[in-house]
């Protein structure tokens, strides 16, 4: 990525103000992935210092500000606590600790990666994100969201449930990418199924949910039905990292997995 | 753009373009102790402490420095010898390129966790390769300095 300028801004309003001044502005979080992009940036504008750098814990939800780094959500007691670590789980696979130190949450979200280990188990539990100007919305509706209108991701906020949660990311070395990543929650009964990169952005199993969330009981039979939903529901692709078939199969292993470890 | 930053306790003053990576200001300004390795954020080598947490020198911009200290190796020298030194007895020198990285890691490790077990010191290391694959000789140094400083 090529940048112009650099605006450090102290206000979100003198940040969106920017944002909006030229089509190719935009905000920069934590800069790890600027190399993979060959876009021309008039202006970058940094939120170091407009105080979006707290994890709050309230009676019902962990609040995420845009600017914090994905090590301090990792290290964040609360969250370790909840989901069955899910969360913090997804991050810990995520390149090393140095580059953790870097990547923030609002560049990981705001991205809408399609390898992203941070989006799928996010997306497992109940996650809100909060925009500057379009509010508050379910994560699942941001990452839908097509819009060409510039907004500003301020937090993300994840509703404290007693959650049983199981996440994998399969990759092929220690720092690799995912060739696929999964996420199974129980959440009061309710069962919630996410894969992401397949290799496109995560997202959920919605007829396979459907399925198991309609079954009166679990059995094995279901748990094998459900992971067959999941594959033919879902679109599979090839890439460097793995062929669409490899995928498939992987899934079914470990949405399998996953049913069988929230219904211990 | 002008940028201020800290560097192993002394104030410096940089000039850099907006999408100037902190090694190349470093290594400009004569600190080959950062090295090149992958350049994409993948090896490691170019770790350096921006206010006491290790980072990828080849992925932070040096804007993003601005107002922040940053320590390379030539800033932890004395600590660093007592790596080094058990590092020699390990055998786990070998071309030396990850070794100031290493280190680095090491210190920030220390300052974060609280008597790390093998797991920990693993899992904090991953992001630091060594091009001649001497994890085990490292990672019997790194136990043996920290047991040292206990």
């Amino acid at each position: 990525m090529e940048i112009v300028n650099y605006f450090k801004a102290k206000t979100i309003e003198e940040a969106y103000q920017k944002l909006n001044e030229d089509p190719s502005n935009l905000i920069i979080g934590g800069g790890a992935w600027l190399r993979l992009s060959s876009k021309i940036v008039n202006t970058a504008i940094d939120l170091e210092h407009v105080g979006l750098n707290q994890i709050k814990e309230t009676k019902n939800s962990i609040e995420i500000d845009a600017y914090v780094t994905l090590r301090e959500v990792e290290k964040n007691e609360a969250l370790a606590n909840l989901f069955s670590s899910i969360i913090n789980k997804g991050i810990s696979g995520i390149m090393g600790v140095a580059l953790r130190n870097l990547v923030t949450v609002g560049g990981s979200i705001f991205g809408k990666y399609s390898f992203s280990d941070f989006i799928t188990p996010l997306l497992a539990v109940n996650t809100e994100v909060e925009m500057y100007k379009a509010g508050r919305m379910a994560l699942e509706d941001f990452l839908k969201l097509r819009t060409r209108e510039k907004d500003i991701l301020l937090k993300i906020i994840i509703k404290k449930e007693k959650v049983l949660g199981y996440y994998y990311k399969m990759k092929k070395t220690g720092l690799d990418f995912a060739v696929i990543n999964v996420g199974v929650t129980k959440t009061n009964g309710y069962y919630k199924i996410v894969v992401g990169a397949r290799p496109s952005l995560a997202a959920y199993a919605t007829s396979a949910m459907e399925y198991i969330n309609n079954q009166k009981v679990i059995t094995p039979k279901v748990i094998e039905d459900t992971a067959q939903i999941v594959v033919e529901e879902l679109k599979f692709g090839t890439n460097s990292k793995a062929s669409k078939e490899y995928r498939i199969e992987l899934t079914k292993v470990y949405v399998k997995r996953g049913l069988k470890e929230v219904t211990k | 753009m002008k940028v201020k930053i800290i560097v192993n306790g002394y104030k410096k003053v940089y000039d850099v373009a907006p999408d100037e990576y902190l090694l190349d200001t470093l290594r400009a300004d004569n600190f080959y102790s950062i090295k090149r390795g992958c350049d994409n954020s993948s090896c490691g080598v170019c770790t350096v402490l921006l206010d006491g947490k290790a980072v990828q020198s080849c992925t932070l911009l040096s804007v993003k420095a601005d107002g922040h200290e940053i320590t390379t190796i030539e800033g932890y020298q004395e600590e660093a010898k007592k790596l080094s030194e058990h590092f020699g007895h390990q055998g786990a020198d070998q071309c030396g390129y990850c070794n100031s990285s290493l280190a680095l890691t090491v210190h920030a490790m220390k300052t974060e966790i609280k008597n790390p077990t093998n797991e920990d010191i693993k899992e904090y290391l991953v992001g630091n390769l060594c091009r001649c694959t001497g994890y085990e000789a490292q990672h019997r140094a790194i136990k043996l300095c920290l047991e040292d400083e206990e």
